[in-house]
């Protein structure tokens, strides 16, 4: 009801100042809700706009009735009040009033948000520089969700796609009609988990976890950005649900964790090193891609060139530890914590072996198991 | 005595060196808020450069002219020259000027400090600039440096944290400046609540900058530990904690958003009743306001903060808080609006400019009030809606009452009008541009694009065009006004001591332009 009308002021109060220009691309208001707490937060904020509309028109009205009326030019002589206790007490008052008329309902909103109890399923989110991993849980699934427009698309030099910077490799996945906690951290900087139509925002903090809920009502893809800068890709870390009715969401889930059974690995097999350069340059251009950049030459001043690097093409153990446990104070996270055994052997097995790096050193994942704490 | 005046009327300050040392040396705080203002209109300029390149990137999805992380260089030194650089100094030069005339004391109370004082802000500003030149280029992580982003960056970021250490030492040292002078040096009779409300925004101002400057020093201060000596303030693993430096730094920041308006509130106060021909509405209450404005500020940073996980009894304490504040503001815009009533008004550029204060400012109020709602905020906070918000209050709100005031003291400053029809063009142009630039932005905001990104999804491009074409109309329009100063310096017609009908206050008992040393011998104020 009262977005119905509050969308109608809106087209009324700005269709004239970009009258001609009525695409659908001009939205003037916030995503339509689709969680209860989405709603709540559509309602406040029309309410709170239309009593600002409102004391707006009163306060100018008063002003511009004295430009027009009470002007040198038309005559009007100036009268030499400057005080008026009464009236200065009454518009300090009524505001108060105002105010916790709008207090009240935020208030209840606040607690709202706040409640994540008794929640149907758990998903912990950690954000990474520049991507998301989403962990389930109770049913012991994970997986990584990155940015899927290309490179092509962002310098120009394909045409941009409908989902252009709001598309991902791998949304998350989560069922309708259920609450879902969120536990939400991140890795190496601060990150903010963002779902407009969700009304979700939730800034993941390095080693502290922090909560928030919600519960979607219709099945459908819903879009989002990381929202607290995070570095040179904050712009291209965007967050992509998909929500599926419980029971296609039970199919999902299991096609899922056969897929991950399936990609389990005997750590203590023996790789060649084209086997191990094949992945390791998938990992690279998924994980390292986006600071050492895909020829390995780096941005200079920035982030070092892995091609011709001394590390690359010096002693193995120094390029381990280097990939493993971070640079402190730079933006070289430990990718101990993120990538497993045979991702980091294969990874550093190409970034030795790729470019001009020609050191025919194989890494096994024994090796980089062993390095394990 | 009467010789040293003497030789003062007639051969000026023969005694003072001449040319480029007479700025280097002078004590006279007339100089110095020259100083000031030219300063902080060249930072104004560098500043703008930065937010045009910003949104010649915006114009269009993709990137077409700027590396990602070019880009956050550029919103974090825009931020900063802005704040530090460009607003903050030009208040200090308007008080420079101002407070001694409006006083009527001979200049401030520690001239050579004042020297210094300025002095220092050449340097700061030339480590921010000189930190894009080097390995890794300036800091990158937003005006706000939130740790531990801030710690991750290149030795950009230790110039950074230097120059934010010498820019709070000058704004220190010109607080204890002001606070001195205007409460030791007043004129005989000039009692506390007779002093123009211009000279007591500052006097309120310049306490908010003793408290809450050192807050800054040291939370970048711990930065600088964090980034090289060892020390886990911000990092979780070492015991410490990322959000401490955000609370720290919003202690600083909340206050410093009034100290970048309470200022502008005491020009606009000048400038209505002058143009209205009729006394400031509520003196007293305009004074209260203030003060309650200033002590709010103290408690409620973590507005700035709703997202990062407080209990609900923060979140609740601060949106209150927050709420409550509109209240004095209320008051201030009421009373505005009440010396209007059944005034006499006449439009001189000024006054066009404290009514196009007035009407943006308080819009930018709203969007504040919309803000403080801790619900409607998460969903807000770090989009375009904020970006919005905070330039209304700052671009329509303390920039704008700059303009205001330039006009309105130029003619006393320099003895000479400056070009009325020019003036009306550069506020007409500031007032659309600026508007069509930024009012777009809440819409953007709204509809979920985030701030501080290089490139944006296709359904944010059409409002980023208009926003874009808006900024450099703005920034274009800016160029007028250095034309119109220069005119009026060069060639402006000669004007009386008092060129508005209107005017109260000891600054227009004065010739124009004001001796070198005024008020050598104290005024009686009645």
């Amino acid at each position: 009801m009262t977005n119905k009308i509050v969308k109608r002021g809106m087209a009324l109060l700005f269709s004239s100042v970009y009258a001609g220009a009525a695409q659908s691309a001009y939205e003037l208001n916030l995503q339509p809700p689709e969680t209860p707490i989405a709603h709540q937060i559509y309602d406040l904020h029309t309410l709170i706009l239309l009593v600002c509309v409102f004391i707006f028109c009163v306060v100018f009205g008063v002003m511009f009735y004295a430009i027009f009326k009470h002007r040198k030019s038309v005559g009007h002589k100036a009268a030499q009040f400057h005080e008026n206790t009464t009236i200065e007490i009454i518009w300090t008052i009524i505001p108060f009033f105002i105010l916790v008329g709008m207090a009240y309902p935020a208030t209840k909103t606040v607690l709202a948000m706040k409640n994540t109890s008794n929640p149907d399923m758990t998903i912990k989110i950690t954000g990474y520089q520049w991507k998301w991993k989403y962990d389930y849980l109770q049913d012991g699934i994970g997986f990584y969700s990155m940015l899927a427009t290309t490179q092509d698309q962002i310098y120009g030099r394909a045409p941009k796609d409908e989902h252009y910077l709001l598309e991902v490799d791998k949304p998350l996945v989560v069922p309708t009609g259920k609450k879902i906690r969120l536990l939400i951290t991140a890795d190496d900087v601060i990150h903010s988990w963002w779902v407009p139509a969700f009304g979700v925002k939730q800034d993941a903090i390095v080693g502290f976890i922090r909560d928030t809920w919600f519960e979607v009502e219709k099945p459908g893809i819903y879009r989002g950005q990381c929202a607290e800068l995070c570095g040179k890709d904050h712009g291209f870390m965007p967050i992509v649900v998909e929500a599926k009715e419980p029971k296609d969401y039970e199919i999902w889930l299991a096609e899922q964790k056969q897929a991950q059974a399936a990609t389990k690995v005997d750590v203590n097999k023996t790789f060649t090193l084209d086997e191990l350069k094949a992945q390791g340059e998938k990992v690279f251009n998924t994980t390292c891609a986006a600071c050492h950049q895909v020829n390995g030459k780096g941005i200079p001043g920035t982030f070092p060139a892995l091609d011709g690097s001394k590390i690359a093409n010096g002693p193995k153990a120094d390029h381990l530890n280097i990939v493993m446990n971070g640079k402190p104070g730079t933006a070289m996270v430990a990718f101990s914590t993120q990538l497993s055994d045979i991702e980091l052997a294969s990874v550093i097995t190409y970034e030795r072996n790729a470019w001009g790096n020609k050191t025919g050193d194989a890494i096994q994942p024994s090796e980089v198991k062993a390095l394990r704490k | 005595m009467d010789a040293a005046h003497a030789t003062h009327a007639h051969g000026e300050h023969a005694h003072h060196p001449s040319g480029i040392m007479r700025w280097v040396t002078t004590t006279n705080h007339k100089d110095i808020g020259t100083l000031y203002l030219t300063f902080a209109g060249v930072m104004f300029f560098i500043g703008g450069i930065m937010a045009m390149t910003i949104r010649a990137e915006l114009f269009q999805p993709g990137l077409q002219f700027l590396r990602p992380d070019f880009f956050n260089q550029l919103t974090t030194l825009h931020g900063l020259i802005m704040v530090f650089g460009a607003i903050m100094p030009a208040f200090v030069g308007f008080a420079n000027w101002q407070v001694p005339m409006m006083v009527g004391a001979p200049d401030m109370a520690f001239a050579r400090m004042n020297n210094w004082s300025f002095w220092l802000l050449p340097f700061a500003a030339l480590l921010l600039i000189v930190s894009f030149f080097v390995p890794g280029g300036a800091a990158a992580a937003g005006w706000t440096l939130y740790a531990p982003l801030s710690v991750q960056l290149g030795p950009g970021m230790d110039l950074t944290i230097f120059a934010v250490h010498i820019l709070g030492a000058s704004s220190i040292m010109g607080a204890i400046n002001i606070i001195t002078t205007i409460l030791n040096m007043r004129a005989p009779g000039m009692t506390l609540m007779k002093m123009p409300l211009f000279v007591w925004t500052w006097l309120i101002t310049a306490y908010l900058l003793i408290a809450v400057m050192p807050v800054l020093a040291g939370a970048v201060t711990m930065l600088l530990t964090d980034r090289h000596f060892g020390t886990h303030f911000f990092n979780a693993a070492g015991g410490g904690d990322p959000v401490l430096f955000q609370h720290v730094f919003w202690f600083f920041g909340h206050p410093e958003v009034y100290i970048m308006i309470l200022p502008g509130f005491g020009i606009i106060s000048q400038i209505i009743p002058t143009f209205a021909r009729k006394p400031l509405f509520g003196y007293s209450s305009m004074v209260y306001a203030t003060a309650s404005i200033a002590i709010l500020s103290f408690i409620v940073w973590a507005h700035h903060m709703f997202t990062v996980g407080m209990p609900a009894a923060g979140q609740l304490f601060f949106m209150y808080a927050t709420m409550l504040i509109a209240v004095p503001t209320g008051v201030k815009v009421f009373n505005w609006v009440s010396t209007m009533w059944r005034g006499s008004m006449t439009f001189e550029t000024p006054m066009l400019f404290a009514i196009g204060f007035i009407f943006l400012f308080t819009m930018g109020g709203f969007t504040g009030l919309v803000l403080a709602i801790t619900p409607v905020d998460i969903q807000l906070q770090d989009t375009y809606y904020v970006v919005a918000h905070f330039h209304y209050v700052l671009v329509a709100g303390a920039l704008f009452s700059i303009f205001g005031g330039i006009y309105y003291w130029l003619p006393k400053w320099t003895g000479k009008m400056y070009d009325e029809t020019l003036g009306k063009w550069h506020f007409w142009l500031s007032m659309i541009f600026f508007n069509v630039a930024f009012f777009v932005q809440h819409f953007l905001g709204l509809a979920g694009m985030p701030r501080r990104i290089p490139d944006y999804a296709p359904q944010f491009a059409d409002f980023n065009m208009i926003s874009s074409i808006g900024a450099f109309g703005f920034g274009l329009s800016q160029l007028l006004f250095v034309y119109i100063v220069i005119k009026c310096i060069r060639s402006g017609e000669k004007v009386s001591a008092k060129p508005w009908e209107g005017a109260q206050g000891l600054e227009w008992t004065l010739p124009s332009p004001p001796p070198y040393h005024s008020f050598e011998t104290p005024p009686l104020v009645k």
